[in-house]
């Protein structure tokens, strides 16, 4: 039996990390539903990232090894944080009381390192795009913490497999309009973390309008390989945070599970994919609000979540 | 305790309704805000009595029809008419910043919620959460009224103040003879008539709705 369970959580593992970059592909491909044009094939992330995988790497001579060590610990921090995040079902493949707080930081370590190789470059470019995703990444995490705050009162558990179980089906019950607005302080995260549009254009030209992609402009060969996988990885993570609250599955859906998950994934990148054709990126000093925002609906969703326990 | 999906969904959408009307940064946004937030509201008498399985009352009906009719369509009509009626600034402009204002104003939220357990009430409400929607309310309208310039703005702080004293009142539906709660809705009105009035003559007198620089009429 227990043979089983790792041979399924091996592969679930698997499919969970072959998902991301086809999900950029779904982004992509709405996106290009919307514009009237055909957008590129579905598995073009995949084709990018083997070619990126199999070129040299070009260094500037400026650049220290903290510019090499950056990719590669932030990819290494991710797929950390992916091992204990539950992606397709309802565990993780690792898993402990208190790893809610890793998670998180686990992000930030990724971003500081993604910070200081672009710091390293010395390119003024790059150091205004690190001082913007500072900035953000600092306003959107208390919005992420509140919104772990309610999940760990809802569910009496700190360990993020647990706090994103079955149990959130009852609080959906006791306190319908917390996990609302969790939901949306998420996807307000979900949109700052992963660098889509109201916060930041991935798609966009201009060094002075770039956050993510202006930070990592120096980067080539593997390590942008890394860079993008990390980038699409980020986004499944938090988009699976997301839809374990918004949809939690009851324990007996074992193995259709997986394949509802999939699904779902494939539909959320879809509603980012309509966010970004709907609506153009704020401008920069309009995101601090949406982040404050953010942070005020988890902030009410816990006080509402105390006010269900204890008035 | 006492709770029910839809109400408690109709006072959050409330409470988060008072807070964009302090990010809004047009006025005719947040005139839309205020109309949709009485809306919302004027549902909760005859939604309050279905809550704990009574059939809705007639007085529940007429305050709904009257909230509906004054503050979801006269109202906010008169304050579009006197928005697009001319040389009206179309921004709001705060003293406190919008970031500042909507961070105060969630603190206003946590705050009645503390408040709102610790009040002791002649009778249980159909949701726990009416008190707090009703106290934060209040405390917003009140944050407006006080932290924006030009007068129409100050209008909705006053209108905003006045869905939470509505909000307060649910309460005592049934206590409440239906005369004296169409006199609240009465003098809601009139003073936003007399405010419109006001607002006009400041403009054609000055220029502008910016009621800051009347204090500059005293005598020194």
């Amino acid at each position: 039996m227990n043979t089983v369970w790792v041979m399924v959580a091996f592969l679930e593992a698997l499919a969970a990390l072959a998902l991301p970059p086809l999900l950029m592909s779904v982004i992509a491909k709405t996106k290009a539903w919307f514009g009237g044009r055909v957008g590129p094939p579905w598995l073009q992330p995949y084709y990018e990232l083997a070619k990126l995988l199999r070129k040299n790497a070009v260094y500037s001579e400026t650049t220290t090894w903290v510019f090499r060590a950056g990719p590669i610990i932030s990819l290494a921090a991710l797929l950390t944080a992916a091992a204990l995040v539950p992606v397709l079902s309802n565990r993780s493949p690792l898993g402990f009381p208190g790893d809610v707080i890793l998670v998180a930081y686990l992000f930030a370590l990724g971003r500081m390192f993604t910070v200081l190789a672009a710091m390293d470059t010395g390119s003024s470019f790059e150091g205004m795009g690190a001082s913007r995703e500072v900035t953000f990444g600092a306003m959107s995490e208390p919005a992420l913490f509140l919104a772990f705050v309610v999940l760990a009162v809802a569910t009496g558990s700190l360990q993020l497999s647990q706090m994103l179980g079955p149990t959130l089906l009852d609080e959906w019950q006791i306190a319908g309009p917390a996990m609302v607005l969790v939901i949306g302080a998420l996807l307000v995260v979900l949109l700052t973390e992963a660098c889509r549009v109201p916060v930041d254009d991935p798609a966009t030209h201009l060094e002075l309008t770039m956050i993510h992609e202006v930070m990592v402009l120096d980067h080539s060969g593997p390590e942008f390989a890394y860079i993008t996988y990390g980038a699409a990885l980020k986004f499944m993570l938090l988009g699976s945070v997301l839809l374990h609250v918004a949809i939690p599955h009851p324990e007996s859906f074992v193995f259709l599970d997986p394949v509802l998950r999939v699904v779902e994934l494939v539909a959320l990148a879809g509603v980012v994919g309509v966010i970004e054709s709907a609506m153009a990126r704020l401008r920069l000093n309009r995101v601090p609000l949406l982040l404050a925002g953010a942070t005020v609906l988890s902030a009410i969703a816990v006080v509402i979540v105390f006010a269900r326990r204890t008035l | 305790m006492t709770y029910h999906p839809a109400i408690d969904t109709i006072l959050v959408l409330a409470m988060l309704l008072n807070l964009s009307m302090l990010a809004s940064s047009r006025l005719a946004t947040c005139i839309r805000l205020f109309a949709f937030q009485s809306f919302l509201l004027a549902l909760l008498p005859v939604g309050g009595e279905i809550a704990v399985g009574e059939l809705p009352s007639l007085h529940a009906y007429l305050i709904a029809a009257a909230a509906i009719g004054l503050k979801v369509i006269l109202i906010p009509y008169v304050l579009m008419r006197i928005l697009r009626s001319g040389e009206i600034h179309k921004d709001v402009e705060p003293f406190i910043g919008f970031t500042a204002s909507v961070m105060i104003g969630a603190l206003a939220i946590v705050a009645s919620f503390a408040m709102a357990s610790r009040l002791v009430l002649p009778m249980p409400p159909f949701s726990d959460l009416v008190l707090p929607a009703a106290l934060s309310t209040i405390f917003i309208g009140l944050l407006t009224l006080v932290t924006r310039v030009t007068a129409i703005t100050q209008v909705i702080g006053y209108l905003v103040l006045e869905n939470g004293i509505f909000i307060f009142g649910l309460f005592l539906l049934n206590r409440t003879p239906l005369l004296v709660e169409l006199g609240i809705l009465l003098d809601v009105f009139v003073g936003v008539f007399i405010m419109a009035i006001v607002v006009y003559h400041i403009r054609r007198e000055f220029d502008h709705i910016d009621t800051d620089l009347l204090d500059e009429l005293k005598e020194v």
